[in-house]
């Protein structure tokens, strides 16, 4: 009797999976930090209101397919080992676009990301 | 006078009720265990494929943000300008804090940049998208 109720709490012991908290992970850059970087460091990843992604670069925007993303950020990237993008997501933007260009940019291999804060009018 | 060598009275433990013991030990303490574990508001998470298990759960604290841009930490409904002062005060309490923001995937996304401004000026900058994993069509 006392084996089986034994071997029945094990059973639930090691099948019960308590859900763990898990995401992408990003560390925020405090408030009073500016650090210049020069500008050809930095990728300017967009996102505007209705979801669409463009690169700023050297004052041009080029839309990007989301598709072709992680192929393009992983070319700058090995062009660039000291580049930084910066994400900014229009207001008005999904949270779930944010989070699947978020997750490309780190599939791609970029470990230094900033999200730029958006401006308040609409572009 | 005259001791006898042995006793004969036979010494053992009475361990047949040892396990009804031990269960009845395991059953209070299953129930007198609580855990504090916050409800939120319901939020359908978006998908990821790189994402990082959160270890340690007593440093977390989880900001919910649903659908309509409603925030909830700790089953309370906040306003924005409330998030930055209890934040602190956590982060006060627990310098390792570690936040988990738990968004709907559908809502606004200057909702979450707001939490996120608000985040950076009471300076809890560890934070964690908090995402369901995405089954990768290449199986990687």
């Amino acid at each position: 009797m006392a084996d089986i109720a034994f071997l029945l709490l094990i059973f639930f012991l090691v099948t019960t999976t308590m859900n763990q908290d898990k995401g992408l992970s990003l560390h925020l850059p405090p408030v009073s930090e500016t650090v210049e970087v020069q500008a050809k460091n930095i990728l300017n990843v967009w996102i505007n209101a209705a979801d669409d992604i463009a690169f700023f670069e050297r004052d041009e925007l080029s839309i990007v397919p989301f598709g072709n993303l992680m192929g393009e950020v992983t070319a700058r990237l090995t062009a660039n080992d000291k580049l930084i993008v910066s994400l900014k997501a229009e207001r008005g933007a999904t949270y779930r676009m944010f989070v699947d260009v978020l997750d490309e940019l780190k599939l791609a291999g970029a470990t230094r990301i900033s999200i730029a804060e958006p401006e308040s009018g609409t572009r | 006078m005259k001791f006898s060598r042995r006793s004969k009275v036979g010494s053992a433990i009475p361990t047949a009720s040892m396990a009804d013991i031990s269960f009845l030990l395991l059953v209070f303490f299953m129930v007198s265990t609580v855990f504090v574990r916050y409800r939120g508001i319901p939020v359908k998470l978006p998908e990821a494929e790189k994402i990082e298990k959160l270890e340690m759960r007593r440093h977390v604290t989880s900001i919910w943000i649903g659908t309509n841009g409603v925030i909830n930490i700790d089953d309370q409904t906040l306003g924005l300008d409330q998030v930055g002062p209890l934040i602190h005060a956590k982060l006060l309490a627990n310098p390792r804090l570690i936040i988990s923001l738990k968004a709907d995937g559908a809502a606004d996304f200057g909702v979450v940049s707001d939490v996120l401004q608000e985040l950076r000026k009471a300076e809890a900058l560890r934070v964690n998208f908090s995402t369901l994993r995405e089954r990768s069509p290449e199986g990687m």
